[in-house]
């Protein structure tokens, strides 16, 4: 639950409820992106995913290591994926 | 160093460990690291058998499902045993033992438990259950709680009635103080939290340093990022300094998310007190809905037993969380109490240090003792 994951953002989806499509380790999900707001967010950008929300920007370096530290994770890494895919969240 | 080998840059961070073993020099130093991440990677990666014996790592209370008290765990099986109520948890919560057992065992007896990924799904759930009343169990530090905030704010604009949250969202600073406080424990200095950080910065920590005379580096997630600020550590200490800086500024800007910060204002309040595992009730450092949001506040409009239950006698969680002791020493560990069947709540979420640990840390410890007995 406590752990970010990276993903970039590859559509903006619907701006009052900021939403926006995310490709998360080869998954597209969709995120919400209002807490960054004071961002700007540009298509392409790298943001740390947690329970559903972008939490905080991040570069692209960042954000292969951090997928690179996570995948080292195992089993904990393993379920966050799972949850993350099996999750309906505001599809809109 | 065959630890060191499998990390991204082998050279410095072998450069690393030379500089603080130099540093350390014959003191011992004790750093905590408050955050359960950290101590994940810790033990993922041997980082205590490459470290010199001057240095020593504790693990500190940063696991959200690991604070959690049992009472808080029976009042959550209690809501969910409610009729008509549809109750949803983060997958981390599901096997923390209760009093009477976990969700998963009140979901075998027959109560609808349902494990999301994230709040809005829990909102998702309750737009599609409208004769249902769908609770989320919301637990996490400031990393999770503006979402839980987010989607208390979306639920009142869209006036879905049937959502309530079962708040035990909990805040960084005062369990930090209460070590501080705790006679238990001489530390040298914190490694600071990562991502709870990208939300409240790192100007909270300020009073660790200027109250308390230790110095707090926010570190982030790899091997290389441990060892750099427990060098940044050390160099404070050597120079005379003591304050507060940031190794992960690629990650944690110094003001935090300000847009985050509001919203939590926004929908939540301090609560008086709050019980933690192990370190007992600490005023000020959890969250509730504020009035405004009492229509969508379980415990406001659900009887929660709100009984404090202690933690069983064999185990010692609250050691463990507060860095009095590590993971092995503890009696019940890797006998009675395995990530299988856990007893206490550090051997259940990833982030735990007793999952950690029998997970990673005890082969690495075991390959050690062999290697040096060689």
């Amino acid at each position: 639950m406590c752990l970010g994951i990276p993903g970039q953002v590859v559509e903006f989806l619907d701006e009052h409820e900021h939403l926006a499509r995310a490709d998360v380790a080869g998954v597209k999900r969709v995120i919400n992106v209002g807490l960054l707001e004071d961002e700007a967010l540009q298509l392409g950008d790298w943001v740390l995913i947690h329970v559903g929300f972008a939490m905080s920007k991040i570069d692209e370096a960042e954000a292969s290591r951090a997928l690179e530290g996570l995948q080292l994770m195992g089993r904990a890494f393993d379920d966050e994926m799972a949850a993350l895919q099996a999750s309906p969240v505001a599809e809109p | 160093m065959r630890f060191v080998d499998e990390y991204r840059d082998p050279a410095a961070a072998r450069g690393l460990i030379g500089a603080i073993t130099e540093l350390a020099g014959d003191r011992h130093h004790k750093f905590m690291e408050v955050c359960g991440g950290h101590t994940h990677t810790i033990y993922r990666h041997g980082i205590e058998h490459v470290l010199p014996s001057t240095v020593e790592l504790v693990h500190g209370p940063g696991c959200p499902v690991c604070v959690i008290p049992m009472g808080r765990v029976d009042d959550g099986i209690a809501l969910a045993e409610t009729p008509g109520v549809i109750f949803t948890s983060f997958g981390d919560m599901m096997r923390v033992p209760g009093s009477k057992g976990s969700l998963l065992e009140a979901k075998a007896r027959g109560a609808d438990v349902r494990f999301v990924y994230s709040p809005l799904d829990a909102l998702r759930i309750a737009r599609d259950n409208p004769d249902r009343t769908v609770v989320f169990f919301a637990v996490g530090f400031e990393t999770t709680a503006p979402s839980t905030a987010v989607t208390l704010l979306k639920a009142r604009a869209d006036g879905v009635t049937n959502f309530r949250v079962f708040c035990n969202h909990v805040t960084i600073v005062p369990p930090i103080k209460a070590i501080l406080e705790s006679p238990d424990l001489r530390l040298d200095g914190f490694l600071g939290p990562g991502h709870v950080s990208t939300v409240v910065g790192n100007r909270p920590y300020r009073f660790v340093p200027e109250v308390y005379g230790k110095p707090l580096v926010t570190a982030g997630f790899e091997p290389l990022d441990i060892l750099q600020a427990i060098h940044m550590l050390l160099l404070q200490l050597r120079d005379g300094r003591c304050e507060v800086e940031n190794q992960y500024s690629r990650v944690v800007a110094d003001d935090g998310n300000q847009r985050a910060l509001e919203i939590l204002a926004q929908v939540f309040e301090l609560r008086p007190h709050f019980e933690w595992r192990g370190l007992g009730f600490i005023s000020q450092s959890a969250l509730k809905l504020r009035p405004e949001f009492a229509a969508w506040d379980a415990e406001v409009t659900f009887d929660v037993p709100g009984v404090r239950v202690a933690d069983p006698k064999a185990c010692q969680c609250g050691e463990v969380l507060k860095g009095v002791i590590k993971p092995w020493e503890c009696k019940v560990f890797g006998t009675a109490c395995t990530p299988e069947t856990p007893i206490g709540t550090c051997m259940v979420s990833s982030e735990g240090a007793c999952a950690a640990y029998y997970n990673f840390g005890r082969l690495h410890r075991e390959v050690s003792v062999t290697l040096n007995a060689r």
